[in-house]
């Protein structure tokens, strides 16, 4: 059996690498893959938890994840679209209309 | 006697008055304002006089009201609401309200064009309520809040035409010379205070009674102190600087609060506290000099002065020194029995000089007036009476108690005949500024103003022409009868106010203030110098007569050949000066060092500016934070989820990390 701890090193990679992704990214909608690499790797982690403890909770909360992950690309895909009608851009860096 | 005389009544219904006007007012018709103010002082004179008449059948006077709940009861102090009528308050309201109520029907006609005629009566009517007040106080500091309240009453009448600001600064100077004289009056407070244990003359005099011994030392303290706060509220030396500037005001206010009464508040003041003086001669003798110092000095100012109501004010404070005279020389009832005369008179006085200037359209130079009496035959023969009145001719009220006080002086001792003859220099020079007055208003012909015809090529205040009054300019005329009624009742005043004699008025008034404690002289005596005062009253009217109307041009003649003492009495010897090089420009200059750049710029622009800057710098800061750089934020997210999350590790499990993939692998 793969121990435990395989999953959560995979999980914090994805993490990780969400984490950098955004960081790094200058394009919007790869900023917003970022995240999804985020939740999805917080995601292995409540499977791989689920699994190990036998517990269902952990896979229910996955959906709900997923649920607001789904919506939240909906939203996320709609501003980006309006933010590029608006500037014609998409760089992260240039859309600092909140700042002084 | 046990039956109440209501006497709470009489300054409550002034302030129902004040109230009403004060606050309605403006949405009111007039004649229902009119109404209100008239009814308010109307309806107290009622009362008083009904109070007259129970003490006339025999109620008997003291009649004390003490309100059933003490004012403040705090500690040692204990101060009832008490409200006292005997001889001396009753006089003394009879004729606040008596005198009060004609002029507030008087003024129903003079004021009968300004805007402001309802502040105007609500404001007279405030007036009424603390002067009663002061007049009925049973104890020292009820007297104090109507001594106060007539303060304020003056202020907001001297300055009721607040928009020239010579008015509004005369009823600031009003109101900052009386303070002096306030703390005067409440530093006497506090020693009674600290001697007597108690504010109420009552008590006072009780103790005094019983220790009949007790004389000067710090009762000599106490006079003084209210000495000091009589000289700043009845105008006396050398307080007096406020008075002649509060001419300012309407004329009605010049002859109710700045001549008839509450001027001689000082006057009853001392007369109601004379028990203390009595024990002081040191006390006695200043205010005895104050007041002939004042009346002369004051008379000699008023010689020259060729403003229609300075001439008048300065006569004002001249006779508030023989009052004090009167009083400096223990006659209580003397000095008492000239405040009320003087009240008629010089109530008589104001009212006509304010008809006069009512007639000419808000003329007050004299040297522009003359010939006047064909055009006002009523305001001519009222003032006739008054002027013969002020100059002490007989039978006519002043001749009577201006010659109680000169006689009273007269027997007082050595020092006495200096009062004495001082008052009687000062009947000179009063008669001849009155006939001058007399002469230049009534006399001879109408003068086309032309500044040279006095030969005075300064003029005192040129600024005191009453701009608001001159708004109906139509040719000389008589005033109205709401005007020329109150005239006439002051004249008869005027005429017959002395026929009671002072033998038969002292006696009335000793149980409140002492019998008369001259020794009895002799009739001859009496007479001499009762003919004596006549003698110097024609004297005065002649030296006019000659001056005035004989050779209308030597007055310019006698000014150009007496150009020194003539500029010292015309700039009233340079006192305002002095009191603005000595006294005000020194405060002035330390307020503006202290209040303005210590503790405006230094103190509080400074701490203002610290925290200005503190703010200013952490702002400088934090801004740093604000990048606006969305990706530098999620950085800092990231990397306090990072810290927390090896914080939550550390803290939960010693063993931290390696712990728990120990137990992960050995799974």
């Amino acid at each position: 059996m793969i121990p435990i701890s395989w999953y959560l090193l995979l999980s914090a990679a994805l993490f990780c690498l969400g984490v950098v992704g955004f960081l790094i990214k200058r394009n919007l909608i790869t900023v917003f893959m970022s995240i999804e690499l985020m939740l999805n790797g917080v995601n292995l982690s409540f499977v791989a938890f689920a699994h190990e403890w036998h517990l269902v909770k952990g896979q229910i909360f996955v959906f709900f994840v997923m649920v607001v992950a789904a919506a939240e690309a909906a939203v996320g895909l709609a501003i980006i679209i309006a933010v590029f009608r608006a500037r014609s851009t998409l760089a992260v860096d240039r859309i600092d209309l909140m700042k002084l | 006697m046990n039956e109440s005389l209501h006497l709470w009544l009489i300054p409550l219904l002034p302030f129902a008055g004040f109230l009403i006007n004060g606050i309605l007012g403006r949405r009111l018709p007039k004649s229902l304002v009119t109404t209100v103010a008239l009814l308010a002082p109307l309806s107290s004179f009622g009362v008083v006089l009904n109070a007259a008449m129970a003490a006339n059948a025999g109620a008997a006077l003291p009649h004390i009201e003490t309100f059933r709940h003490s004012w403040i009861n705090a500690g040692a102090l204990h101060v009832e609401f008490n409200l006292v009528l005997d001889q001396l308050s009753l006089v003394m309201l009879l004729v606040v309200t008596g005198v009060g109520f004609l002029i507030h029907i008087y003024s129903a006609g003079y004021m009968a064009h300004d805007e402001g005629y309802a502040r105007y009566f609500s404001y007279l009517n405030l007036f009424l309520f603390f002067m009663t007040v002061l007049v009925l106080a049973g104890n020292a500091l009820l007297m104090f809040v109507g001594w106060e309240g007539v303060g304020l009453a003056s202020y907001l009448l001297i300055g009721f035409w607040f928009q020239k600001p010579s008015a509004a600064s005369a009823g600031m100077k009003a109101f900052v010379v009386n303070r002096i004289g306030d703390f005067g009056f409440l530093i006497g407070m506090f020693l009674l205070l600290g001697n007597f244990s108690s504010l109420s003359f009552n008590v006072i005099a009780a103790e005094l009674a019983v220790k009949p011994a007790w004389t000067g030392g710090v009762l000599t303290a106490i006079a003084l102190c209210l000495l000091v706060g009589a000289t700043g509220k009845s105008a006396q030396l050398p307080l007096y600087v406020w008075l002649p500037d509060a001419m300012e005001g309407p004329t009605p206010v010049s002859a109710l609060i700045h001549a008839a009464t509450m001027v001689t508040a000082g006057v009853y003041m001392i007369a109601r506290t004379h028990f203390l003086f009595d024990r002081s001669p040191f006390a006695l003798l200043i205010v005895a000099i104050v007041g002939a110092a004042t009346a002369i000095f004051a008379a000699t100012i008023g010689l020259v002065q060729t403003d229609i109501k300075r001439v008048l004010a300065y006569s004002t404070v001249s006779q508030l020194g023989y009052m004090f005279l009167g009083c400096g020389v223990a006659a209580y009832s003397a000095g008492i029995f000239h405040l009320m005369t003087h009240a008629f008179f010089k109530a008589l006085l104001f009212l006509g000089a304010g008809s006069v200037i009512h007639g000419l359209g808000g003329e007050q130079d004299l040297r522009k007036m003359g010939g006047l009496r064909h055009h006002m035959p009523i305001t001519f023969w009222t003032m006739t009476v008054a002027v013969f009145t002020i100059s002490g001719f007989p039978p006519l009220a002043a001749f009577f108690s201006k010659d109680a006080i000169l006689y009273a002086a007269f027997l007082h001792g050595t020092s006495g005949k200096i009062f004495w003859f001082i008052g009687l220099v000062t009947a000179l020079l009063t008669s001849f500024y009155m006939f001058r007055l007399w002469y230049l208003t009534f006399l001879g012909e109408r003068r086309t103003g032309s500044l040279e015809d006095h030969g005075a090529p300064v003029h005192a205040r040129s600024d005191t022409r009453l701009v608001l009054e001159a708004e109906h300019p139509h040719p000389v005329h008589e005033s109205p009868w709401s005007m020329l009624g109150p005239l006439v009742i002051l004249a008869v005043l005027s005429i017959g106010g002395g026929w009671i004699g002072i033998e038969r008025f002292a006696a009335y008034l000793a149980p409140s203030v002492g019998m008369l404690s001259v020794e009895a002289g002799s009739a001859s005596l009496e007479w001499t110098l009762a003919g004596l005062a006549v003698i110097a009253a024609l004297l005065g009217w002649f030296i006019a007569d000659r001056l005035y109307r004989a050779r209308p041009d030597a007055p310019g003649q006698l000014a150009s050949s007496m150009s020194g003492p003539y500029n010292l009495l015309l700039h009233k010897y340079w006192v305002d000066e002095l009191y603005g090089a000595v006294i005000v420009k020194p405060i002035l200059a330390t307020s503006r060092f202290v209040l303005e750049w210590v503790v405006d710029v230094a103190i509080l622009g400074g701490a203002a500016w610290l925290l200005g800057g503190i703010a200013t710098l952490g702002g400088a800061i934090l801004q740093r934070w604000q990048s606006g750089n969305l990706r530098s934020y999620a950085a800092w997210l990231a990397a306090a989820a990072a810290v927390l999350l090896l914080y939550v590790l550390w803290a939960y499990s010693p063993a931290g990390l390696s712990a728990f993939f120990n137990h992960g692998t050995g799974h």
